[in-house]
């Protein structure tokens, strides 16, 4: 059926606003983050040069160890999925395949913790992180950032383990599988997809936390790259270096991007997978 | 307890033992600190001071030092600009989501890429986001106040996150601009599950696209924009990060849980931030509660 031109325009009109509204903010910063010296102050798109000044400063800035904060928080990051994914395909087990009393009772729980303020458990955590003695460095972030990733890779996981056939297990069972080689053998290869997209929320949530990392690391050799770029400061409060900022930005972000596009739909169907089906 | 059932709980060992260590536990001290005059740099010398934290001469409420009434206090403005926030800002991303949603519906050309633009606000970092704005919005060399300036639409530059005026809708703004593509994408998700069948009979009959929507669309991903809207309240009411670093914490858009760690980390009141952390659980929580009532929605399928 054909629309009328005049609503086809207006789609366009519309599609185009949303395009420019969703990307020209990342496009300023990245041609920004190629301008130095004058040229940063001119409030123009394009640069009049290009320039990598603030990339290599970036890097070479002693009292900032950029490098190293990128390099924490890929560690951390890793970290928090590799052990929500094995919590979260454990317990997705229980919750999906097994039927036993308390199980709602269960779920439920589980999704109200990932509703906690994450300041409500602040002084607590602080409380443990110092008691186990993982204040102050970065891989101790692995820890507090469970409380936000595994409820939610739980949910998800619970609700594609779910949708698999009975019949798969029942043959595995028969066949006098353990529950442990089921899981490996049987459910792991059927899972990748759901795998995937939890582990990449998983991942970007974990690169992104700002409040534990700003509050539990102190130490400037053990920042996050969020809080790194949050502290980099001039001279005075009237000299902050943007350039460098934008460098940072863009740095950070770009491997985000790039995921979230080659993993669109993957990503997607993890989104709704936790909400609308929930 | 039968086998099968022991299986279950063996497999549900760890993320219980996780989950009791890093929310259940921390939660419980948390409480316990707030009726306590704990500092942070002494926690061991902790003292039992009952609700002094919430009701005493220097507690969140009911405090006869809050000469100009409880709205104006530090505390006061916290929860009123994180309400005013959450309120507006879930608001009209849901109204935008809903509206980019409908467009991504749409059949036409070089649609996979409006879809993958829209997803470049969520996949941005909010630190990032907040920086990118900060600079944009900068009062003297922002590009934003130049485009105002040069179209006359403004006499002169303003500080958009600096004028208590202004600071909290900028932070709104920022925000709306960085969840909007999330409510769209719940939105969008819903929508294609929607049985097209009925559309062209409601086309064929040629009732009005408008009524259409109110009539089948609206109430048919009512469930899941529900389920969208409380994600995004709750995650609202929690703010921090965008405004801790987009108007560095000031009073005029400091929220609950800028507070708390203002109290907690910076000023070492562990005791009193506790106090204003377990109220802010408590908020949060009744928030749910009622919403769920209200929508009287399902949470668990079982």
């Amino acid at each position: 059926m054909k629309t009328p031109l005049f609503g086809r325009i207006a789609l366009y009109l519309a599609a185009t606003v949303v395009v420019l509204l969703s990307v020209y903010p990342f496009l300023y910063a990245v041609t920004t983050s190629f301008k130095s010296g004058g040229a940063l102050f001119e409030p123009t798109l394009w640069p009049s040069s290009w320039s990598l000044d603030n990339y290599i400063s970036l890097f070479t800035l002693a009292e900032q160890p950029f490098g190293r904060h990128i390099f924490n928080s890929i560690m951390v990051s890793v970290l928090v999925v590799v052990i929500s994914l094995f919590i979260g395909v454990t317990a997705a087990y229980a919750l999906g395949r097994i039927q036993f009393k308390g199980r709602g009772l269960l779920l439920t729980t589980v999704l109200s913790v990932s509703m906690f303020p994450q300041v409500a458990v602040l002084a607590g955590m602080f409380e443990l992180i110092r008691f186990l003695g993982i204040y102050n460095k970065a891989l101790g972030l692995v820890l507090p950032y469970m409380i936000f990733t595994l409820p939610f890779t739980v949910w998800v996981l619970t609700t594609f383990m779910k949708q698999l056939p009975k019949e798969l297990e029942e043959a595995a069972i028969m066949d006098g599988c353990s529950p442990w080689r089921i899981i490996k053998d049987v459910f792991m290869p059927l899972l990748w997809p759901a795998l995937v997209s939890t582990g990449l929320l998983a991942f970007i949530a974990a690169w992104n936390e700002f409040l534990f990392a700003l509050t539990f690391v102190l130490d400037n050799n053990e920042r996050t790259v969020p809080v790194s770029i949050s502290l980099i400061s001039g001279a005075s409060k009237y000299d902050i270096p943007w350039g460098n900022i934008m460098a940072a930005s863009v740095l950070v972000t770009l491997p985000l991007i790039a995921l979230v596009l080659i993993f669109q739909k993957k990503i997607v169907s993890g989104l709704t997978a936790g909400a609308v089906k929930g | 307890m039968n086998n099968k059932t022991r299986t279950a709980w063996l497999f549900l060992a760890p993320m219980l033992i996780v989950l009791l260590l890093v929310a259940l536990w921390p939660l419980g001290r948390t409480i316990w600190f707030s009726f306590t005059d704990a500092n942070i740099n002494n926690l061991d010398a902790a003292k039992f001071i009952g609700f002094e934290n919430y009701f005493g001469e220097y507690g969140l409420f009911a405090n006869p030092n809050y000469t100009d009434g409880f709205w104006s206090s530090d505390w006061g403005t916290a929860i009123v600009n994180t309400l005013k926030f959450s309120v507006v800002s879930v608001t009209i991303e849901t109204l935008m989501g809903l509206g980019v949603a409908m467009l991504l519906n749409q059949e036409f050309k070089g649609r996979a890429w409006v879809r993958a633009a829209v997803l470049v606000p969520w996949a941005i970092p909010t630190i990032v986001s907040a920086k990118m704005w900060g600079w944009m919005l900068h009062d003297q060399f922002g590009v934003i106040n130049q485009w105002l300036v040069d179209w006359g639409l403004l006499a002169e530059k303003l500080a958009w996150t600096a004028d208590p005026d202004f600071a909290l809708w900028t932070v709104v703004a920022v925000d709306v601009w960085k969840t909007t593509p999330f409510m769209a994408l719940l939105i969008l998700a819903a929508l294609q599950t929607l049985p097209k069948d009925c559309y062209e009979a409601a086309k064929v009959d040629g009732v009005h696209p408008l009524r259409v929507f109110w009539k089948v669309t609206l109430p048919l991903i009512k469930p899941a924009l529900m389920v969208a809207v409380i994600f995004r309240l709750l995650d609202a009411l929690r703010v921090f990060d965008l405004i801790y670093v987009l108007t560095s914490n000031n009073n005029s858009t400091i929220s609950m849980s800028g507070f708390v760690r203002r109290e907690m980390v910076d000023n070492g009141y562990m005791g009193y931030g506790s106090a204003a952390s377990t109220a802010l659980f408590l908020i949060i929580g009744l928030c749910t509660v009622a919403y769920i009532k209200l929508g009287r929605m399902k949470m668990a399928e079982d």
